[in-house]
């Protein structure tokens, strides 16, 4: 067969979200590939220069379906960081606790859609139905489902519920049994072994080179991870280790999510253990002092930062979103070329995208 | 009685009827005409044909429905539940659908050819049906070669693919031709030679036959396990089912050959795949399950209930299984199953030597 240019996307099952992924191909064999992205482009950063700064938390929401907690926490931070608040113990272990359940739900959609890209649409309704507790844990906590709208500049919104410590423990319990499962399917399938190691490898030194960062690099092996290296929040206070695989391949990546969903259980567990008691928000300044300020956080997806410069007033001059997927899709031609057709689900599943966030 | 003389009965009465009429209307010499034997012959093998294509149709109907129950139970869900007693008409009310659709050809699809590919899939797919027998009284015709001619016929379906993936011109579809074409070629092979084995013990290529040598020894599937297993693989690569669906694999490419079909075209080729999953499994009972034989019910109930056995299987698999890949496909056709079965043919010829058959 000649060799030839298909455009798989915007519209096409692959890609999850609005993004083209143009590869050239010889009969089945991958030669070259481009990823356009820019469809979902919304305008975001310009959007905040218009509005005061609590107006834009809902807004950050809207970065990321997948993990909109991530985000608003990160803006908040940022916002904290300019201003020079320091907020209340409480409220940091709150955050602590909503952001890994939040990171919980969002490697569970990954998973369910990882599933689906290898054609087990079991795995999809699975992991989606687990996804729903903790949906349920989060819709107790903040009152919706998929943007929460729930930190604050200078706290968060609202104190746990009652009973909020048993239904989780309750809910962590029977998530690391269904993730035994879940294991088992995956790691138990040969063909799911087959269709995955030595699939996509993305060596360390490339990952690095392009900027690639979160579960993706730490599928490289390489150890990385804010929660530790740049502890923001309570995360330095807290019993953990971060996963990394040494595998390079599409297996390592899934591997270190699966395990990145366990440490996430432990973390909220060692959390409802060691959160103390106090007020959970404080005040805040209206306006902004006249300086530049960031923060950056592990999302479940890789490294997330925002900048943003104050010019006195109660809004921001410039906000600046660094999406890790924005970043990690450059390295997709390094992960594809040399691959078939048919490995292109496997190795964009497992980048984990999200197109909110990349184009903003 | 046989279906012969079930639909020869029904066409005589009937025949007997427009003949009373016609006398009485006078026309005496059509009368004759349509009462000769020919002609009740003639219109007793249509009576047939269309008995078999609506049993065939209900069957596959059923099928669908069992999937889509099966399939959601293992999904942890309930699969179709609204329409009629459980879902079942669900499929009826889907056929409707696809029928009020607009039917849209690509501009510069091959039209021909893209329009030719479906009828060729669905007729080959129908023609199956008349070689497969329900049981020992209940079938259309009953070949000496019934398993070389069904085979023969399930290998006609690449040639269809083929067409419809080059005429939709369409790059995924061109991609899920080719893809077909290698998978369907390459897996015949194992196909065939697992069913040699069967062949070498009963003596015969009659279905008939074949399934009487069954009743008479054992079940082939005791002699020929290995032979089941790798018939049970290949027939699922040629009915393109998961774990082997990668013409249709749809999180790649959309939805391989069939991309660019709708409507009723689409429901026609959706309903040939179900006939020939039911041709598959029907096969498999046949060759390897004993058939139509088994105690107190009528054979052609057992005949069924083992055929939906089958078929289970093959959900079962789409439902815990993932896709492979193209280059994996083929190592497992020619690498796996073909060294398996020759292995297999041995032990059916050392069987057959030392007279157990």
């Amino acid at each position: 067969m000649a060799e030839m240019w298909i455009n798989m996307g915007p519209q096409h099952p692959m890609t999850h979200g609005l993004w083209n992924l143009r590869v050239k191909v010889d009969g089945e064999t991958i030669l070259d590939a481009e990823p356009v992205i820019g469809y979902l482009h919304r305008g975001w950063e310009k959007m905040t220069e218009n509005r005061v700064y609590p107006q834009i938390i809902p807004m950050s929401d809207r970065l990321c379906y997948g993990s909109s907690m991530t985000w608003s926490h990160l803006y908040c931070m940022t916002i904290e960081n300019l201003m020079g608040v320091e907020v209340p113990e409480r409220a940091e272990y709150i955050r602590v606790i909503v952001l890994e359940l939040q990171r919980i739900a969002s490697h569970l959609m990954w998973l369910a859609a990882f599933g689906t890209d290898l054609g087990l649409l079991t795995v999809f309704v699975y992991c989606m139905r687990e996804r729903e507790l903790f949906l349920d844990l989060l819709q107790s906590v903040t009152g919706a489902r998929m943007t929460y709208n729930y930190p604050r500049i200078g706290g968060v919104r609202n104190d746990l519920p009652p009973d909020f410590g048993r239904d989780c423990l309750r809910t962590l319990d029977h998530f690391e049994k269904k993730l035994d499962e879940y294991e088992e399917i995956f790691d138990g399938s040969a063909i799911f072994l087959m269709r995955t190691q030595d699939i996509g490898i993305l060596k360390a030194a490339d990952g690095m080179n392009l900027g690639v960062t979160g579960a993706t690099l730490r599928g490289s092996g390489v150890k990385i991870d804010l929660r530790k290296h740049d502890p923001y929040s309570v995360y330095h206070e807290l019993d953990w280790d971060l996963c990394t695989h040494p595998d390079c391949d599409c297996y390592a990546r899934y591997r270190v999510r699966m395990d990145e969903m366990r440490m996430s259980c432990q973390i909220v567990r060692d959390a409802l253990k060691k959160i103390p008691a106090g007020p959970i928000r404080v005040k805040v300044p209206r306006n902004a002092p006249k300086r530049t300020a960031f923060a950056r956080v592990e999302d479940p997806r890789g490294e997330g930062l925002m900048y943003v410069i104050g010019d006195g007033t109660d809004k921001p001059y410039r906000l600046k979103v660094r999406s890790p997927i924005f970043v990690t899709v450059s390295a997709v031609p390094i992960m594809l070329i040399g691959y078939k057709i048919a490995d292109v689900p496997a190795i964009m599943g497992s980048v984990d995208m999200c197109l909110g966030e990349t184009d903003r | 009685m046989d279906l012969y003389q079930f639909t020869e009965g029904i066409v005589s009465w009937l025949v007997g009827i427009v003949n009373w009429i016609l006398n009485w209307v006078g026309f005496h010499g059509l009368a004759g005409w349509l009462g000769s034997p020919d002609i009740i012959k003639f219109l007793t093998l249509l009576g047939e044909s269309i008995v078999l294509l609506a049993i065939g149709f209900i069957v596959a109907i059923t099928m669908i429905w069992q999937e889509r129950k099966t399939l959601g139970r293992l999904m942890d869900r309930r699969g179709a539940m609204v329409v009629g007693p459980a879902g079942y008409f669900q499929n009826i009310a889907d056929g409707l659908k696809t029928l009020l659709k607009e039917y849209i050809i690509p501009e510069k699809a091959d039209k021909t050819a893209y329009n030719w590919a479906p009828v060729i899939m669905i007729g080959s797919s129908i023609l199956l049906l008349v070689a497969i027998p329900l049981s020992g009284r209940f079938y259309m015709s009953d070949l000496n070669a019934g398993l070389l001619f069904i085979f023969a016929v399930f290998s006609i379906t690449p040639f269809a693919i083929l067409m419809g993936g080059w005429a939709s011109n369409n790059k995924y579809s061109l991609i899920g031709g080719m893809r077909s074409a290698a998978q369907l070629i390459s897996y015949e092979i194992p196909l065939l030679l697992s069913m040699v084995g069967v062949v070498l013990l009963s003596g015969s290529l009659n279905i008939g036959d074949i399934v009487n040598a069954q009743a008479e020894s054992t079940w082939f599937i005791i002699p020929q396990l290995i032979g089941f297993i790798i018939f049970m693989v290949a027939i699922v690569a040629e009915v393109e089912r998961i774990p082997f669906d990668l013409p249709e694999a749809e999180a790649e490419l959309v939805e391989g050959w069939w991309t660019e079909y709708g409507g009723m075209r689409f429901g026609l080729l959706m309903l040939a795949e179900y006939f020939r999953g039911y041709a598959g499994a029907a096969v498999a009972v046949l060759l390897f399950l004993g058939g139509w034989s088994g105690p107190f019910l009528p054979p052609e109930i057992w005949f069924l209930i083992k055929v939906f056995i089958v078929f289970f299987i093959l959900i079962w698999l789409r439902g815990s299984l993932m896709r492979v890949r193209v280059d994996q496909i083929l190592n497992i056709g020619w690498k796996r199953l073909l060294p398996l079965a020759m292995v297999n043919l041995v032990i059916a010829v050392v069987f057959k030597t030392l007279g157990w058959f």
